[in-house]
């Protein structure tokens, strides 16, 4: 299962000097809560990602922490606003301390 | 002869205890004082109304994914920017959804997520500014069909 999980961005790939941007992510991820139970009656362990940072040319953007109240393939919108060209990266951590990177460049004329 | 029947009606008795506790567990919501018990461990302080502005549909058909979107009216400069944001629900089994923590980087305070919801209940949304001020906006949200996986 966990090596199904991919990350998907969707981040403009230009923008103009100070602009604020939209960044849409979604990582596939079932994100069981802890509270469902198997076909035994067995309660099926929790295991969801629980933390996405993401940072622009290392400078720390946002940080998020969730809890099991968020939904299955968790989707995450925010913004962020840029200066000069970089790189946007995203790191998401689940239970089991496994991570998940991606990155995207952006151009600022 | 009489020890035995004591013992099973002992084991009995347990059983129902057992049974009780699962049926306890299973209708242990979080209650409004626990979501803001929540992020006030997080967020210390009385929050006051305004600045936070929670977009929800008012019925959600299906508690499996309810989309959400949290916007604080704020600048996000050096001197004054928006810190953190808490989201607490007081209906799910547990109390916590999301926190995000922001840097004047961030340019504009807004997230958008998608969470689950167990029954009818309310958001309770707490953001905390650079210099620790608290604001808070709160909204009901009708679920028609409940999303804990239960």
């Amino acid at each position: 299962m966990a090596d199904d999980i991919k990350p998907r961005l969707r981040v403009p790939t230009s923008a103009r000097k100070g602009e604020v941007i939209e960044i849409k992510t979604l990582v596939t991820h079932p994100m069981e809560t802890g509270q469902r139970k198997d076909g035994d009656g067995k309660i099926v362990p929790r295991l969801i990602v629980n933390a996405l940072a993401v940072t622009y040319n290392g400078k720390p953007v946002l940080n998020a922490k969730l809890e099991p109240a968020v939904s299955a393939n968790p989707y995450l919108a925010f913004f962020v606003k840029v200066e000069e060209s970089g790189t946007l990266k995203f790191t998401w951590t689940d239970d089991n301390k496994q991570s998940w990177t991606a990155e995207s460049k952006i151009e600022v004329a | 002869m009489a020890a035995s029947r004591l013992t099973r009606r002992t084991a009995l008795a347990g059983s129902w205890a057992a049974l009780a506790g699962t049926l306890a567990a299973r209708n242990a919501f979080a209650t409004a004082d626990q979501a803001r018990d929540w992020i006030g461990a997080m967020a210390k302080g009385t929050p006051k109304d305004g600045k936070v502005v929670l977009k929800t549909p008012e019925i959600a058909e299906n508690g499996n994914a309810v989309p959400l979107t949290v916007t604080v009216e704020s600048e996000m400069s050096e001197k004054s920017y928006v810190k953190a944001i808490y989201i607490a629900a007081d209906g799910n089994p547990n109390p916590g959804v999301a926190v995000y923590e922001f840097t004047p980087l961030s340019g504009k305070a807004e997230v958008s997520l998608r969470v689950r919801l167990q029954q009818t209940q309310k958001l309770v949304v707490v953001a905390e500014m650079n210099d620790g001020a608290l604001y808070t906006a709160s909204r009901e949200i009708k679920v028609t069909i409940g999303g804990c996986g239960g």
